[in-house]
């Protein structure tokens, strides 16, 4: 076999691959251009954005600012946007008919919020959650004002009363369930007789108060972020306890009650809810009874939404199997114990998404208080809308509430997915 | 008491609350009592409210002449009629948005959903917007929006007017669109219509045995017949003969400008096209995440196993991926349907008479029987819902994986 001529001994050095199929010009391809309809879609796609994009950045770059009204901007360039709406508006937008010089407790309020929940969001931060903690009564009273001692004086009493616990507990009673309800009567007698004195006496000596406003002055997203925040809050440890008491196997009596309590409040929308809440709720409740109409939407929103969280958080206990709960009582953990420690992390891990789903419901559903005419942003753009100098304006104002609705909400979905990433551990 | 007590120990008082024998009764004992006691003082308040107010529980108001007026209405009603007729309508109407939007949002959603999951990467992120821009915003900033939308950039009926009219009509002058709503042509339903309708179910019956006996030729021989082409001749064909052997009983009345507005035709209100366009479109963008997600559900195997049966792509996507990718659709899909139902009660803010807007709205506030005629409202929407949920548990029951 001598007449082979030439073997070669060498490998050939792979030639790279066509210039149509890497790079930017492949991904195109692949991505774009894969097939005549495939190219057909592109092309029409961005025509469709093209026409979009030269219809509004027009619209939107040239936009007046600072004309008085509709009209003047009509009269400048009827083809361009009138922000002026937003310039002459945009205080009542975000702070209803707050009064004009207390504007900075709203934006204060908002900026520890910020401050509050990093905390919680962040591991990072857990030594700072003392903040969070106090934060409730600290924005109570920077919002609503009136003595700072009244807001204090709940959390001083509270924080008597686990102190008395845990001397009682330690030192003087065995039985941890007398200390917790001798703590709890001390804490009572405490709130019933002693804090009103006590807060007008720290008033005298500490004169520390903000001029008080009433709740029919909130409004706009300084409401929306109120009602919306508080019924988050809110209405998670509620729907927890719906969801423990609607899986309870020993207790039908409490399972009837949170099924019952449940179905009902997703029976019916949420607009017959706050109707019964401005209607219907002076029915219920002792004669000459009328409180706050802004506590009452946070209550019906918080019920609301923790009939809906406590269905996610039950799909998340599902997911829980069996053994985890035979491994934590074979331990010998008591039943908080193991819900706290072992059934309640792997449950809520499972059900973010809903729960997230659910507080961005809980966001937007803020928008229906203004059908019971308080003034949310959606009230208010019609209140503008009804008024002389802007009737007929539409775009510029509901594109900006929208957008401002969106970046919550969009806020909130995009963190769940990084909280989903980052408590996953695929077993 | 003490039979079954292994360790001789005395009963206590404080066991009714540390012994996990006694826990669990002595804990409903505890929330029987404040439950009832709850329950027993705010039926104690409302008595006594409704006395200080003189007022009764009584649900004969619901007998009385109604005496308001209800633009939007599929069935007869005057203002003469009862509140019981007024809440009807209400009924009604909420089940017609409800019943269109949902078929809407039905068809949109799964558009949606499937395109999300495009190769093409343009039109896979622009539906990623779609989704994301809809879900994320109020549905009630939708509503106002587009009803906002509707009554301004549409032209006023008289701008119909005149030799040189500014607007025109639309599809062969039969659609007018204007800012006091869409005018639609009607049809009329002359003699011997009903025949045609008669002849329709009658296709359509011919049609289904057709199919079934297909269905089985294929399953026997492993060929089929053409079904959809027969069933189109099936359908169309003595339709057309019979419309043209009664004489063209089914005509059209045309919408026409008459005065300063539209006369005839079929009219539907911004309010309404503006509820229902905005309730669905926002659920359409929810149905989506929902198809797109229970098209991924389906693991990859299955494309795989099927592919390597030798099925072709669009035989694995019908009898493969879809009947397994609705077993996770349907039933969330379906309680889309419920919150479609239970948002059109936002209906109020465009001023469409909804059952909340004549029960809960104008009944209520002439008659001032505010809690009989929430209760009624909640319970309408309660039984909705308990009825839907119904459906979804049947549906889950007979489409389970049976099995495993």
């Amino acid at each position: 076999m001598s007449n082979i001529a030439f073997v070669r001994k060498k490998e050939i050095a792979p030639s790279p691959p066509p210039i149509t199929e890497v790079g930017i010009i492949g991904w195109i391809k692949q991505n774009l251009f894969s097939g005549w309809w495939n190219s057909f879609l592109t092309l029409f796609c961005l025509y469709f954005l093209f026409m979009l994009a030269a219809e509004f950045f027009p619209w939107a770059w040239g936009g007046h600012w600072h004309t008085k009204s509709l009209r003047e901007c009509l009269d400048l360039d009827p083809n361009v946007a009138c922000f002026s709406v937003l310039t002459a508006r945009w205080k009542q937008l975000l702070f209803g008919l707050y009064p004009a010089e207390e504007y900075w407790r709203p934006t204060l309020t908002f900026f520890l919020l910020i401050l509050s929940i990093i905390p919680i969001l962040f591991p990072r931060f857990i030594r700072f959650f003392w903040f969070s903690l106090i934060y409730p009564g600290l924005a109570l009273w920077l919002l609503w004002g009136g003595s700072f001692w009244s807001v204090a004086i709940v959390y001083i009493g509270m924080s008597l009363g686990v102190a008395s616990y845990f001397m009682l507990n330690q030192r003087l009673i065995k039985s941890s369930p007398m200390a917790l309800l001798l703590a709890l009567f001390l804490t009572v007698i405490f709130f019933l007789f002693i804090s009103d004195g006590m807060a007008d006496l720290l008033g005298d000596l500490v004169p520390l108060s903000l001029p008080f406003v009433e709740s029919l002055k909130f409004g706009g997203f300084t409401l929306s972020l109120i009602v919306g925040v508080t019924g988050i809050v809110a209405s998670f440890p509620i729907g927890i306890l719906l969801a423990l008491g609607r899986q309870s196997k020993n207790l039908p009596l409490v399972k009837m009650i949170c099924v019952g309590f449940i179905e009902f409040i997703r029976g019916v929308p949420l607009i017959t809810l706050l109707f019964v809440a401005s209607v219907l709720l002076n029915y219920f409740l002792p004669p000459g009874t009328n409180f706050d109409i802004v506590l009452r939407v946070i209550i019906m929103v918080t019920l609301f939404s923790a009939a809906y969280m406590a269905e996610v958080i039950r799909g998340g206990l599902a997911g829980v199997t069996i053994g985890q709960h035979e491994a934590s009582a074979s331990l010998g953990l008591t039943y908080w114990q193991s819900q706290r420690l072992i059934i309640m992390p792997q449950a809520l891990k499972i059900s973010i998404p809903g729960i997230v789903n659910t507080f961005i419901g809980l966001f937007k559903d803020t928008t229906l208080v203004s059908i019971i005419s308080l003034r949310d942003p959606v009230g208010l753009a019609s209140t503008i809308r009804a008024d002389a100098k802007w009737n007929g304006i539409y775009w510029e104002l509901y594109i900006a509430i929208g957008l401002m609705f969106f970046i919550f909400c969009f806020g909130m979905s995009k963190y769940s997915q990084y909280l989903e990433k980052k408590l996953k551990t695929d077993n | 008491m003490n039979s079954d007590n292994f360790s001789g120990e005395k009963f206590r008082f404080g066991m009714l609350l540390s012994d996990t024998r006694y826990r669990a009764t002595s804990l409903q004992v505890i929330t029987f009592i404040i439950f009832v006691a709850v329950f027993f003082w705010l039926v104690d308040n409302t008595v006594k409210n409704l006395a200080l107010m003189g007022k009764d529980v009584s649900f004969s108001f619901l007998g009385m002449r109604a005496g308001y007026d209800i633009n939007q209405r599929l069935i007869s009603y005057t203002n003469d009629s009862t509140h019981a007729r007024a809440a009807l309508v209400g009924i009604l109407n909420t089940l017609l948005v409800a019943l269109v939007g949902c078929i809407i949002a039905t068809v949109v959603g799964v558009f949606v959903g499937i395109l999300r999951l495009s190769r093409n990467w343009i039109i896979a992120k622009l539906m990623s917007v779609y989704i994301e821009g809809f879900r994320n915003v109020p549905v009630l900033l939708w509503i106002v929006m587009i009803f906002a939308l509707l009554t301004e950039l549409t032209p006023a009926p008289k701008a119909f007017k005149g030799e040189n009219p500014e607007a025109s009509m639309l599809f062969f002058e039969s659609v007018a669109v204007t800012n006091r709503g869409t005018y639609l042509p009607m049809p009329i339903m002359g003699e011997g219509a009903y025949w045609l309708v008669v002849a329709l179910c009658l296709s359509l019956i011919i049609i289904i045995f057709l199919v079934r006996y297909s269905r089985g030729l294929k399953e026997k021989t492993g060929k089929g017949l053409p079904t959809f082409w027969i069933s189109a001749c099936v359908l169309v064909i003595p339709f057309l003969l019979l419309y043209f052997a009664l004489g063209k009983p089914i005509t059209f009345s045309y919408p026409y400008l008459k005065g300063f507005n539209f006369k005839d035709g079929i009219h539907l209100r911004n309010s309404f096209l503006a509820l229902t366009f905005a309730l669905a479109v926002y659920t359409s963008a929810f149905i989506g995440e929902i198809v797109r997600s229970g098209i991924l559900a389906i693991s990859k195997g299955q494309t795989e196993a099927a592919s390597a049966l030798g099925l072709r792509p669009n035989r694995i996507m019908s009898l493969i991926i879809l009947p397994q990718a609705l077993r996770v659709i349907v039933p969330p899909m379906i309680s889309q349907y419920l919150n479609l139902t239970k948002n059109s009660s936002l209906a109020i803010a465009v001023g469409y008479m909804d059952v909340r807007g004549t029960l809960g709205g104008i009944t209520l506030n002439q008659t001032g029987r505010e809690l009989e005629s929430m209760l009624l409202l909640m319970g309408f929407y309660l039984s909705v819902s308990l009825l839907i949920s119904s459906v979804i548990n049947y549906f889950n029951r007979s489409f389970q994986i049976v099995g495993r």
